[in-house]
């Protein structure tokens, strides 16, 4: 497999040791791999896709019942490695490693949290990057279009093969949180409760927008090639355009002010040049320089059309969101951001809305944050509280209900 | 009348034993959810809260309580018809624009409301109005005219002139007189709109009679 070797998560420049100094340690990326020829696993499209491997990582102890597991869902672009270090030299944890840990938010001492790579993702799990075993080449652009909801089917099977049932609590954000809704209503029996962050039922015209002229961006790169670039010259001007774009839509008015206003870099005065003058172009090019180097263009399309196609209100062909929510018996926790102008807080309360009128259990929360879409990602004492106590009764409740 | 004898503030005690264990309760602005954990753990309700504030919300679901963060007028009208036994508007009628939508819309997601505010009847109002010229000021009505929340000014005779004019029916009504940090307090028979504090009611839809949501 060409899969990427390193790893991210939607803003990686936020992923640093933790504060409290406390770590799940030493974790070990584990595979997956199932859905063999003849038994292909069936995709939303009406294709076929098998063998399909999932890497995945799981940090805490299952508790004898089975009834303490955590699945984290990844966004966009991050992977499997949520929590810990691979190694005693590794420089950097995964991507969440302020909430997953001992005594933090998903507290390891008590929860068994699992993460896997998305399908159709680079970081080890099955994506255009894999071998066909057809032809013995990477799939490319011959790897058929996937869904949130195959991304679920598939983590469905990891829980199987795990020997997990019923899931305590799913927690998601952005791209994670469409799956943690997915999941409700795909595997409703299986779900006790749910945490959707910084998320929408479905992508507005906005961000479609967004993605699309991303995605151009790679398209327009002339090594991109079709998709055809596995062991050529890589489509890394496109790829790195398409990452700018995306973090342009991850931080917000304020947060760019703030973080760069109109200062230069490296220099007094303009250059009259077609040079880097802001700071604000610094950053955006050294972002896309730093994602080429781990993730495959063509995983970033393919994901980002599952986001852009994924409609939670046309479920199975609902007429309407309180339709899809009536079918799921999770208990749900929203939380939006004030500045996440990606997924903005109305698409939130419509979302708890709908789980209102279907009689869902439903606690929601706008945290006050300035640092837009991504304030999902970064250490904040609010959404730590509200995570922890969360899942802690949650799990209490599960515990009640057992003993009756 | 039986009294939970726990550090409840007294008006929220009174209203916690009017509760049937194992009901469906929803408190609107329901604060940092002092009566609804209470509800929760000791009489087995299945409880929802409304509260505004961010701090309040987060700290409401840390007690394990299902709270959504909005505003009361607004939030109420998703639920369906009849969702809760109780709907609990403790302490905010007087601080809301729209009494009588709000209430009707309580009547239409519950069975019953409970509604308490502070007696602007009671004699320490009345007389500090009369005799310093002054909008009174007192321990349960601690603002002054321009910072104040408190825009709807009843006592407990205008409430119950309220309900009879409206069409709600009481089913039960306490007043209460309190300390200043409303910690203990006892209930007032003799005189109430003259020397209680509080009015705390339960009140009904008449029989034939059910509100539609207003949106």
């Amino acid at each position: 497999m060409y899969h990427k070797t390193s790893r991210t998560a939607e803003m990686s420049e936020y992923i640093t040791h933790d504060q409290s100094g406390r770590s799940v340690g030493i974790v070990e990326k584990q595979f997956f791999t199932f859905a063999q020829p003849p038994n292909e696993m069936p995709l939303d499209s009406g294709a076929r896709l098998g063998p399909v491997t999932l890497a995945y990582e799981t940090y805490g102890t299952l508790n004898p019942d089975r009834s303490n597991v955590v699945l984290v869902l990844h966004a966009l672009t991050g992977d499997s490695h949520a929590a810990g270090y691979y190694s005693t030299d590794d420089d950097k944890p995964g991507w969440w490693e302020n909430m997953i840990g001992p005594g933090k938010g998903i507290d390891t001492d008590h929860y068994f949290v699992v993460c896997s790579n998305v399908l159709g993702g680079c970081m080890g799990s099955t994506g255009p990057c894999a071998v066909n075993p057809q032809t013995g080449m990477p799939y490319g652009m011959n790897f058929p279009f996937v869904t949130i909801g195959d991304m679920v089917r598939a983590q469905k099977a990891l829980m199987e093969h795990l020997g997990i049932d019923r899931i305590l609590c799913l927690i998601g954000g952005s791209m994670g949180g469409m799956q943690v809704l997915q999941w409700c209503v795909q595997y409703p029996e299986n779900v006790c409760a749910a945490i959707a962050l910084a998320t929408t039922m479905r992508h507005s015209a906005l961000s479609i927008a967004f993605n699309e002229v991303a995605r151009q961006a790679i398209a327009a790169d002339p090594n991109w090639n079709q998709g055809d670039y596995y062991g050529k010259k890589q489509p890394d001007v496109g790829l790195s355009v398409a990452r700018m774009i995306g973090h342009i839509t991850y931080l917000s008015d304020e947060a760019m002010r703030r973080k760069f206003g109109r200062r230069l870099q490296d220099k007094e005065d303009f250059s009259y040049q077609f040079d880097v003058d802001f700071q604000v172009e610094s950053y955006l090019r050294h972002q896309g320089a730093k994602f080429v180097e781990r993730f495959d263009a063509n995983s970033f399309l393919y994901i980002t059309k599952a986001a852009d196609y994924f409609d939670l209100t046309r479920f199975r062909g609902a007429d309407s969101p309180v339709t899809v929510f009536s079918a799921s018996r999770a208990k749900f926790m929203v939380v939006s951001f004030t500045s996440d102008w990606l997924y903005p807080t109305y698409q939130s309360r419509e979302m708890v809305q709908a789980m209102k009128k279907s009689g869902r259990d439903v606690s929601f929360c706008e945290i006050e944050a300035e640092w837009g879409h991504d304030a999902f990602l970064l250490p904040n004492q609010r959404l730590t509280d509200l995570v922890r106590g969360f899942i802690d009764s949650v799990y209490e409740d599960t515990g009640k209900q057992a003993a009756l | 009348m039986k009294i939970p004898e726990n550090k409840l503030r007294f008006d929220l005690q009174v209203i916690a034993s009017w509760i049937t264990p194992g009901s469906r309760v929803i408190g609107l602005g329901c604060g940092e959810g002092e009566l609804l954990a209470y509800l929760k753990n000791d009489k087995q309700v299945r409880e929802t809260g409304i509260e505004l504030v961010e701090e309040k919300v987060v700290r409401c679901i840390e007690k394990g309580l299902s709270v959504i963060q909005g505003d009361i007028n607004q939030e109420v009208h998703d639920y369906p018809t009849g969702s809760f036994d109780y709907v609990i508007l403790s302490q905010t009628l007087q601080q809301v624009y729209d009494p009588l939508t709000l209430i009707r819309s309580m009547l239409r997601i519950g069975k019953q409301a409970i509604v308490s505010f502070p007696n602007f009847g009671h004699w320490h109002v009345r007389l500090q109005g009369l005799f310093t010229g002054h909008a009174p000021v007192t321990p349960q009505l601690p603002y002054q005219w321009y910072d104040t929340p408190n825009i709807r000014i009843l006592s407990i005779r205008d409430f119950r002139a309220f309900a009879r004019e409206m069409g709600f029916t009481i089913q039960k009504e306490v007043a209460i007189n309190t300390d200043k940090q409303d910690k203990s307090g006892r209930i007032v028979t003799a005189l109430p709109n003259l020397r209680a504090t509080y009015g705390i009611f339960l009140i009904s839809r008449k029989k034939d009679r059910l509100w539609e949501p207003s949106t």
